[in-house]
């Protein structure tokens, strides 16, 4: 009878069968699902209480004129927004924190990527190059900012001083307005520069020696072309990787205004961060705070999503 | 066009010497095949011509021009990768186009943007393109311009590779076992496809390979290489039938040649394997030499006589037209392999005794260093006896 189902038209076993196979399908779709959220649940559980629920927590906050201790608060709608875009120093901070965005990415991935090539390029003392550019990533930025203020002392800097010696004329760095945010975008630069160069440096050992071998005989021999050729588009995904973390790290900086500045002169170097943190724990403005989250927030998810398409469309080529 | 001068070549990294003075001489036109297993230094030989590798000694010569220090560039040579090494960033056309851009557009012209205003670089550009879209029909690949390396198959690949190398007319054209990757089928067609390549331009090719039946199929000459040392250098035919030295006969062929080790009497015979054999080698009596049987060379016989080897059957293969069968002899660290045409060999089983004759010509002699012994005395091959004998 099996046999004639298989030879034959029989249209009441095959719909017996039929009935079978549906109900082994079901059970199997059943148990694979069962396993996927046994599997995925310990995580989707953290997620939801580490992550997604503090950022509802900020969003709902950011509508209410909560301070931080008080037993009462009232809902005022999108008022916190309001005042946060008519804030002068909210306006200063978001324009001084892109500026510095602006020099500190740039600088990074460039200064980054040609110290890596100079280390590939040369054979004697990699690994030293390669520990002391790597150093201040690794190092307390807190730790390093008392460091570059005794450098940027007005007086007994050594910055200062050599200026001075050669001629040159020197500044307050960390307190003349027109000084104060570059300086920090040095720092900041000074401090990413290894993490790119050490992603660089990866990223330089993988390109294929083929490459170089066919861009040769192809007669792109001169350094430039081979950079044009080769290099430079083969450290692409790399690249857009360096350009994302230290575009995040470089929003979030928080502890050299805190330590070497505290925002000031004026609002002159005062950045989202600090500005967060100021309303909500120094001012105690919990629900004006949590509305510069907000803001903070979307800035930061729109510049990688941002990054994430640019990154797909352009830049993987495997 | 052109032929290519190998004088005296030695290549050495730290103290491994990885050529040892490798001289050759290659005809234009010539197809020659560097034959050798890995690491035998025949990628290394032949990225010293291209310029990629400078050699420890020796001077090469690429037309009546000494390239010794030359780069790449400027050798008029083309090279086609085992990875392929398209450039994954660009469409096959800017692969293909890119030899051409770097010769025929100055390095302002090349520049993004404010190059397409320099005189002359519209029209040039347009050229190249022409080039391109024409080498790329040549080679049934111009459906894929537009696409990324990324977007291709494995012989697609393959082509666009050839077709970078070809698009700018090089004298020499290098491939670096550029079938390596593909699969068994393809290579087979892409084999066809290449010696059909070469004889349409009729420009030289040297080719790398540890592939014997590519080395076999395509080549004017082959040149075997081991160990940093070019072994024997002859047409395919010569290597497989007549070679100088025992490793060449133990690398060509499958499957592999049938060695005996032999004592050779003072009657002029020579004992191996219980079994005496009429060898003319024209040596000492009592010295040792190794006596190799292509599988081929087997025919089956009644009974044991001199030049007929007896031995139990081990294993019998059947590829269709031909039966290969493993057999036990005395004396023998291996069973001996036998090639049999299938429609006249009997039903052979596993165990029985079988009796193998080999007619004497067809005997290869070596000495015990492992130098071929002719019958005349020469060690290397008379092309004339060669010719007879095929």
């Amino acid at each position: 009878m099996s046999t004639a189902s298989f030879t034959g038209p029989d249209p009441a076993g095959s719909s017996t069968n039929t009935a079978e196979t549906r109900k082994a399908l079901r059970n199997h779709r059943f148990a694979e699902t069962l396993a996927a959220w046994s599997l995925a649940g310990p995580a989707l559980v953290l997620l939801v209480i580490l992550f997604f629920l503090p950022v509802f927590a900020v969003f709902g906050i950011a509508l209410t004129d909560w301070q931080f201790g008080a037993s009462t608060l009232s809902f005022v709608g999108f008022g916190n927004f309001k005042e946060v875009f008519s804030d002068e120093g909210f306006r200063a901070s978001l324009t001084n924190t892109l500026l510095y965005v602006a020099i500190v990415v740039p600088g990074t991935i460039v200064l980054g990527l040609v110290i890596a090539l100079l280390i590939e390029s040369g054979k004697s003392l990699r690994a030293f190059y390669r520990a002391i550019h790597f150093l201040p990533f690794m190092a307390t930025l807190t730790a390093m900012a008392i460091a570059w203020e005794a450098l940027l002392h007005p007086t007994l800097g050594l910055v200062n001083q050599t200026l001075a010696a050669v001629g040159l004329p020197t500044a307050n760095w960390l307190r003349d307005e027109n000084t104060v945010l570059p300086v920090l975008a040095v720092i900041g630069v000074w401090q990413n520069l290894g993490y790119a160069m050490v992603l660089f440096l990866a990223g330089l050992k993988s390109i294929p020696q083929d490459l170089y071998d066919a861009a040769d005989i192809d007669g792109a021999d001169l350094w430039l072309d081979r950079l044009r050729t080769v290099t430079l588009p083969m450290l692409g995904p790399v690249t857009m990787f360096v350009f994302i973390v230290v575009a995040l790290r470089a929003f979030e900086t928080f502890d050299t205004v805190q330590v070497l500045t505290r925002g000031g002169p004026g609002h002159a170097s005062e950045m989202l961060l600090y500005t967060l943190y100021r309303e909500s724990f120094e001012y105690l403005r919990t629900g004006y705070g949590a509305s510069v989250a907000v803001v903070f927030l979307f800035i930061v998810v729109a510049l990688t999503l941002i990054q994430a398409r640019v990154m797909d469309k352009r830049v993987h080529y495997q | 066009m052109a032929k290519i001068s190998i004088r005296n070549i030695g290549k050495s990294f730290g103290a491994t010497s990885v050529l040892k003075g490798v001289s050759l001489e290659i005809a234009d036109g010539e197809f020659l095949t560097l034959l050798g297993p890995s690491g035998c230094g025949k990628s290394t030989l032949l990225r010293i011509l291209a310029g990629l590798e400078v050699q420890s000694g020796g001077s090469l010569a690429i037309g009546d021009r000494v390239v010794d220090g030359i780069r790449p560039k400027r050798r008029d040579v083309a090279m086609v990768f085992q990875s392929y090494a398209l450039y994954p960033h660009m469409t096959v056309q800017e692969n293909m186009a890119l030899p051409l851009r770097m010769r025929r557009l100055s390095a302002w012209q090349r520049l993004p943007l404010m190059g397409e205003l320099l005189p002359g670089t519209t029209a040039t550009t347009a050229e190249i393109e022409r080039d391109v879209t024409r080498t790329a029909k040549s080679l049934s690949i111009g459906h894929l311009l537009a696409r990324k390396p990324g977007q291709l198959s494995g012989g697609q690949r393959q082509r666009v590779a050839v077709g970078r190398a070809m698009v700018r007319q090089p004298a020499v054209f290098l491939m670096d076992e550029p079938l390596s990757n593909l699969d068994a089928k393809l290579r087979v067609q892409m084999r066809a496809e290449i010696k059909e390549l070469h004889q349409r331009l009729g420009v030289t090719f040297v080719y790398v390979t540890h592939d014997q039946s590519e080395a076999m199929t395509m080549s004017d000459r082959v040149a075997v290489m081991l160990d940093g040392e070019l072994l024997q250098v002859a047409p395919p035919q010569e290597i497989y039938a007549d070679p100088d030295d025992l490793r060449v006969a133990e690398f060509i062929g499958s499957p592999k040649i049938n060695i005996l080790q032999a004592t050779l009497r003072s009657d002029g015979l020579a004992d191996a394997s219980g079994t005496s054999f009429t060898v003319a080698a024209g040596l000492a009596p009592g010295s040792t030499l190794s006596l190799g049987i292509r599988p081929e060379a087997f025919h089956l016989v009644d009974a044991s006589k001199d030049n007929v080897l007896t031995g139990s059957v081990r294993l019998v293969e059947h590829m269709g037209s031909d039966l290969y069968v493993h057999l036990d002899v005395p004396g023998a660290d291996h069973p001996l392999v036998a090639r049999l045409l299938a429609e006249r060999a009997p039903q052979i089983v596993s165990g029985q005794t079988l009796h193998l004759g080999v007619k004497p010509e067809r005997l290869l002699l070596f000495a015990a260093d492992g130098r071929r012994l002719r019958p005349d005395g020469n060690t290397k091959a008379n092309v004339l006896q060669i010719k007879e004998r095929v």
